[in-house]
């Protein structure tokens, strides 16, 4: 991976991240396209220099900045003039105040949905993707690729043509219509791999080591460091739309879990510098039963998670060996919190309850975080009396086919009052 | 047993720079402890000081990954590809 960097750390300006550090056993390395620790294969995280100083003034430049990602950009891998670039600048989605939901589930505190769909591609991968595109760009690199579960892939096609790079993504070749046709329509290449998601991801994997994939920025392969910082925003996002407050609880769906990991690490960092009173909040983790290797490690009490083979429509989170599993498992033992899993049935039911109760249609992962939320509630995990947060990361038009079955039309009667008085509807 | 291994980037540095290797043995184990004796010191950087397989490394062995197959007991038949692969890829 060294013989990759086509640009040295001298050179980078990557704002306020000063290196790459190991997760594991904490070997410094400097900024370049690498992702595993040579010491111990272990995950690389980027190390930063935060802004210190007064809270307040940081709040202030914070809350004047633009209304997307790039208004937290110093506590980001990126350079400060960021703004002025071509991205699909994602973010600053909207904090629903989830008050009919809060009753369906019996939640007496307050409950808001984080609706990450409402970012440029419909989902929260345009957060990541975007961090990613800067160290493409810092790096040097000219195409952008990534293995995908489908929201990713068009993510990537639809960053890339913004930003003036080629892109070449894969996925798994049974995918859902609405990704797979989301994923193309930018023009980029879309390669559908006869296999799981663990294959795509292994085919990346095997790529970025051979001369085909030189020069390539694999956005959740050699640029996940950076990539995987842009769910730090989420974080910062809910708690500025708090009033610059912490949530109690945070339910957050799994697939690889670097999304949960970056949350805490976002709320950690908002502790750090001052911007939110520190308090004990939890973090839930949410599986499909189909994929559930993070919660079974989890109710098991072990602490490290082994693979399983997927079968879930939740397929945006069919992960069966996921990245960050460990630390999930860190993290939901640490503030107290629990890593649940629900069925296919509790999924639709879920997404069903969801556009039912806020005019919200979420995709089936956004179906697996409100079900684990009502199953939580239901068996005592999860209080409902204090302030709890649910993300919902994708729309659900990309996932039409878990409820096309019977949230079609309720009748279809001839252009005539007679025909709608006997349909009964009036 | 021959088995032809494919070595990740970062541990390219024990192999002189080649991407695959040939490598004996009638499983994992044993093919991890020929690729040691041929390239010494890769062995440590696959297995941790307990002598399992590290927490953040894939290993297939063709296309199944060697924990559903017994681990470092997986057979690995003759003509087999071995891929050792960082396991920190991919996902949200």
């Amino acid at each position: 991976m060294a013989a990759q960097t086509v640009a040295t750390s001298t050179t980078v300006d990557l704002g306020p991240a000063t290196g790459l550090s190991c997760r594991e056993c904490g070997t410094r390395f400097e900024l370049g396209p690498i992702f595993a620790c040579a010491e111990c294969f272990g995950p690389l995280e980027v190390a930063y220099e935060l802004p210190a100083g007064d809270p307040e003034a940081l709040r202030a430049a914070i809350e004047a900045g633009p209304d997307n990602i790039w208004r937290y950009a110093p506590l980001l891998p990126v350079p400060a003039d960021v703004a002025g670039k071509p991205s699909l600048n994602p973010g600053f989605t909207k904090l629903v105040d989830a008050q009919n939901l809060a009753k369906e589930l019996g939640v007496t505190g307050k409950l808001y949905v984080k609706d990450d769909s409402g970012n440029p591609t419909h989902s929260f991968k345009d957060r990541v993707v975007a961090i990613a595109v800067e160290a493409a760009r810092a790096f040097g690199f000219t195409t952008l690729s990534c293995s995908s579960t489908g929201n990713l892939a068009g993510a990537v096609g639809a960053a890339a043509a913004r930003a003036g790079f080629r892109s070449c993504v894969f996925i798994p070749h049974d995918l859902e219509q609405g990704k797979v046709v989301m994923a193309g329509v930018y023009g980029g290449d879309l390669v559908g791999i006869e296999g799981n998601y663990d294959d795509v991801n292994r085919f990346c994997s095997e790529l970025i080591g051979d001369p085909l994939g030189e020069g390539w920025g694999f956005v959740n392969v050699n640029l996940r460091p950076y990539y995987g910082e842009g769910s730090k925003t989420l974080a910062y996002e809910i708690c500025e739309q708090l009033g610059w407050q912490l949530p109690d609880q945070i339910v957050v769906p799994i697939a690889s879990g670097s999304q949960l990991t970056k949350i805490d690490k976002g709320l950690q960092e908002l502790i750090k510098l001052g911007l939110v009173e520190d308090k004990p909040y939890k973090i839930f983790g949410a599986q499909a039963e189909g994929c559930s290797p993070v919660s079974t490690a989890f109710k098991a009490g072990h602490d490290v998670v082994r693979p399983q083979k997927p079968n879930t429509i939740a397929k945006s989170l069919a992960i069966g060996n996921p990245a960050d599993g460990p630390y999930v498992l860190d993290i939901a033992r640490r503030t107290g919190g629990f890593v649940e899993d629900v069925t296919d049935e509790q999924v639709v039911e879920a997404i069903k309850i969801l556009a039912r109760a806020e005019g919200i249609f979420a995709e089936t992962a956004g179906g697996v975080t409100v079900g684990v939320t009502k199953k939580l509630i239901e068996n005592g995990v999860l209080d409902p009396t204090l302030t709890t947060v649910v993300l919902n990361t994708g729309d659900g038009l990309k996932t039409l086919e878990a409820v096309a079955a019977d949230s079609g039309q309720t009748a279809t009667i001839r252009p005539s009052l007679d025909a709608f008085r006997a349909a009964g509807l009036a | 047993m021959s088995v032809t291994v494919r070595i990740p980037t970062i541990l390219r540095t024990y192999t002189g720079g080649e991407a695959e290797v040939k490598a004996e043995g009638a499983t994992l184990a044993e093919v991890i402890s020929s690729l040691d004796a041929n390239h010494p010191g890769i062995g440590a950087r696959i297995l941790d000081d307990q002598g399992k397989l590290r927490r953040f490394v894939n290993v297939y062995v063709n296309d199944d990954d060697v924990r559903f197959e017994g681990g470092l007991q997986a057979a690995t038949p003759d003509g087999a590809g071995v891929s050792i692969i960082p396991a920190v890829a991919g996902g949200c």
